[in-house]
């Protein structure tokens, strides 16, 4: 019994805080793309520094939340589960800040017919994502209210998908005057971006699972 | 002092009480860890001590109805008895339970000493062990209902409502503690509260009688198994008996908690026939049986596929072996205890003891004026002519001498059996040790094996994504490259259409600046055609992309040359002899010959395909 009243409040809002700090994550990245795609390097740089330091702090706080899972053993039975839920909220804000991170190194060359396609998929990517927080924060009031708020992750992530595919495909098929080299790189930049929706939607299926488990 | 030897018995039948059923109030709550072992055994420790102090009289009352165990020789038998039917039978793995224990040595001591047997209390007792289990079960389903509205209503954070359920299995814990020591203090002290008569004890604030001075004695015991044993059983036993989440074992323990109340409170009973209802009977009952029937009764909520029926048997085997046991051990006993130890075990026996002590008496101290019966006498088998010839000192000596030997034997053997029990007790307790230990490394060893198993799965599961996810990637090339391939070809068909269209209009045509404009635009189609930079490079990204193929294809082949191991590479990409034609800018002819060249080059058997065998090497 060493887990006192004021620990666990500490500790809830822990959680909150620490799933806040990645969605956060996920609104910068979607803000430094857009910079990116319209050339506003200072903003763009901006939100490389806001990222870094969100990212920092979302691995503090994770690794402080473990640390008081464990040693008070909280939720002895569920703690693997949700553990294994935490770090999955924890990679997507991984993903985005290597994203922007790939975006200043490689600077890619976006053409401009590309760019409201790209914008596009951002903006989907992010709010698939988006759209799966307020679930992982559900689970841990209403476990069984989780399922009904996925359905708008799996859309956006299928919404991606379709942007990201028909970005390669005018890239191969209609941008006829980039370079091979180019087409392939942009293509990759869809990729990226479309992993984060693909992250987003890991953590959905794990969280529809626990709240099937929890429901047992 | 002999009063704590007599004693013995019960407080060994306490201290295995406490060990074996404080992991029916604890057993979740330490096994998942979410109430620390130490707290758990001061907790229930204090609040065994307070049940069978305040609330131990009732069913300890219901017991003395059964059959009032008046000596202390015969107390100590039939706690022994009920002791030795429990250890015996947790030995050998069969369900036993302390209460039905307890009654049948009663029922084994009224055999022996002709003490009739109250046929209604017998009834009503084993009413209860069979209501005991139901009852369980129904509180468990009723609370079970409540507790799931409780959690669907309230928007409870998950960590709160840990932090609320390690506070609740506390509490629960702590009353099923308190109803425990109420409700089975009569098993371990119950038989001695008609034997020993201790004076009451001022404690200023209140008194504390005989029977509360033995209940408190008791509870010590069970107590002092909590502490000194419960964690070892908590931690194997309790876990797999009850592998419940936290909810439904607060749950369990409450309607365990209640049932053991309700048959040990008196106030509860006089309320309940203030209002005209029959009384309560106050029956010590089995806590793992109302434990085993709480379980079941969640179990039948959630649907009844996860019950294992087979329980319900070795419940029932408990109720009927188990007091039959015990009723036998005692009968033969007391038997040994009255004839060989010559104690006095109460009902008829006592007289038998009693007359033959007195004719002894008789027999050693002529003088005596102790006259005894006449059909005492018979009784011992002393001759009549024994008594009359007092004077017969020859007599007298070998009788007195005969009784000293019979005592030195006696003690002897007595001796002898208290050290067989120590050592027997030290063999176990080092067989114990040594099994607690091997517990342990299997353990150890078990986590470590889990951690392992772990961490494989967890490689194998990075791997199986990684070879995915390099699958999708080469995929993904290959889509690449015949895009790429196809877009070449594409254009290549349309500049040959585009030639041949050009040379159809000039042939038509007699100007001659627009035929020489013609014949350039022609030239600088067939130059296109031939130094085609897209099919340059193409080609290069075809023995990028392969170059580990090509790599294996020279090692194989060594006198392949670079054109045939294009050739391959775009076999490799299932491109048709027409497509390859057109990247290449060759005729399909050509490409026809070339396949054939390599397919002999590759000594490929006429019936396999070429294509084939490429994309499998």
């Amino acid at each position: 019994m060493s887990l006192l009243y004021k620990n666990v409040k500490q500790l809830v809002f822990d959680i909150d805080n620490f799933i806040d700090t990645v969605e956060q994550g996920v609104l910068v990245f979607k803000e430094g793309v857009i910079n990116y795609l319209n050339g506003e390097k200072e903003s763009f740089a901006e939100k490389i520094e806001r990222i870094d330091r969100l990212e920092a702090s979302a691995d503090k706080l994770q690794r402080k939340i473990d640390d008081e899972f464990y040693r008070h053993s909280i939720l002895p039975q569920n703690v693997s589960d949700i553990e294994g839920m935490l770090d999955k909220v924890d990679e997507i804000i991984d993903i985005t800040k290597d994203n922007l991170y790939q975006f200043d190194d490689e600077i890619p060359f976006i053409p401009k017919e590309l760019t409201n396609d790209y914008i596009r998929l951002v903006n989907t990517a992010a709010e698939s994502a988006i759209s799966v927080f307020p679930a992982a924060r559900t689970f841990f009031r209403e476990p069984l209210k989780v399922r009904e708020m996925l359905a708008k992750v799996y859309f956006y992530e299928k919404e991606a998908d379709k942007i990201s595919r028909s970005i390669k495909r005018r890239l191969f098929h209609e941008m006829k005057d980039l370079r091979q080299s180019e087409k392939i790189h942009l293509r990759y930049f869809a990729l990226h971006i479309e992993t984060v929706s693909d992250k987003a939607k890991n953590l959905a299926d794990l969280l529809s699972i626990l709240a099937l488990k929890m429901s047992i | 002092m002999i009063i704590l030897f007599y004693l013995s018995s019960g407080l060994f039948l306490g201290w295995s009480l406490g060990a074996n059923d404080a992991a029916n109030i604890f057993g979740t709550a330490v096994g998942t860890r979410m109430v620390r072992f130490k707290t758990a055994a001061i907790v229930a420790s204090i609040f065994v001590i307070l049940g069978a102090v305040i609330q131990g009289a009732g069913a300890n009352h219901t017991l003395g109805k059964l059959g009032n165990v008046s000596t202390l020789a015969a107390a100590f038998t039939v706690a022994l008895s009920a002791a030795l039917t429990v250890y015996w039978m947790t030995k050998m793995s069969l369900p036993v339970s302390t209460s039905q224990a307890i009654v049948g040595a009663i029922i084994g001591w009224n055999f022996y000493t002709n003490n009739p047997t109250d046929v209604n209390t017998l009834v009503k007792i084993v009413s209860t062990w069979i209501s005991g289990p139901i009852l369980g079960g129904l509180f468990a389903i009723l609370l079970f209902i409540l507790v799931k509205k409780i959690t669907k209503k309230t928007r409870i954070h998950l960590l709160y409502r840990d932090s609320y359920i390690r506070y609740g299995l506390l509490i629960v814990g702590a009353f099923g503690a308190y109803s425990l020591g109420a409700n089975n203090i009569a098993n371990v002290m119950g038989v001695f509260t008609g034997a020993i008569d201790l004076p009451t004890i001022d404690l200023f604030l209140f008194q504390m009688d005989s029977t509360q001075q033995l209940f408190l004695i008791g509870g010590i015991a069970i107590a002092f198994g909590i502490i000194t044993y419960s964690r070892h059983v908590m931690e194997t036993v309790g876990n797999t008996l009850m592998p419940l989440s936290s909810e439904a074992a607060i749950v369990v323990v409450l309607s365990q908690a209640l049932v053991l109340f309700i048959f040990s409170s008196q106030g509860l009973s006089d309320a309940i026939q203030s209002i005209g209802l029959p009384a309560i009977p106050l029956v010590p009952v089995s806590s793992s049986q109302v434990v085993i029937g709480s379980i079941i009764g969640i179990g039948l909520y959630k649907g009844g596929k996860e019950i294992k029926y087979n329980i319900l048997g070795s419940i029932s085997l408990g109720w009927i072996a188990t007091p039959i046991v015990a009723g036998v051990i005692a009968f033969f006993m007391l038997f040994f205890v009255n004839n060989v130890f010559q104690k006095d075990v109460g009902g008829d026996r006592s007289l038998i003891i009693n007359q033959n002590e007195s004719a002894l008496e008789m027999v050693i101290n002529p003088d005596s004026t102790f006259v005894p019966d006449e059909n005492a006498i018979q009784n011992t088998g002393i001759k009549k002519d024994t008594l009359v010839n007092a004077n017969n000192k020859k007599r007298i000596t070998t009788t007195n001498s005969d009784y000293n030997l019979l005592a030195i034997i006696l003690g002897t053997v007595l001796v002898a059996f208290f050290i067989v029990i120590i050592f027997l007790l030290h063999y176990l307790s080092k067989a114990d040790k040594k099994r607690s230990l091997l517990q342990k490394q299997i353990s150890s060893n078990e986590k470590r094996y889990l951690l392992k198993i772990e961490s494989l799965e967890k490689s194998v599961k990075d791997k199986i994504h990684r070879q995915e996810d390099l699958g999708k990637e080469l995929k993904f090339r290959q889509n690449e490259m015949v895009t790429m391939a196809m877009s070449i070809i594409h254009k290549n068909e349309f500049l040959t259409s585009l030639k041949d269209e050009i040379i159809r209009i000039k042939a038509n045509i007699r100007d001659h600046e627009t035929r020489l404009a013609l014949n350039k635009l022609s030239l600088m189609i067939t130059q296109d055609l031939s130094i085609d930079r897209d099919r340059e490079k193409f080609q290069m990204h075809i023995s990028e992309q392969n170059s580990n193929f090509n790599h294996r294809l020279s090692e194989a082949f060594p006198s392949m040359t670079e054109n045939e191991k294009r050739l391959a590479s775009m076999l490799r990409l299932n491109l048709s002899s027409k497509e390859i034609a057109s990247i290449l800018n060759i005729s399909p002819k050509s490409v026809e010959m070339n396949r054939y060249r390599l397919r002999k080059k590759l000594k490929v058997d006429p019936k396999v395909n070429l294509s084939d065998f490429i994309r499998e090497f």
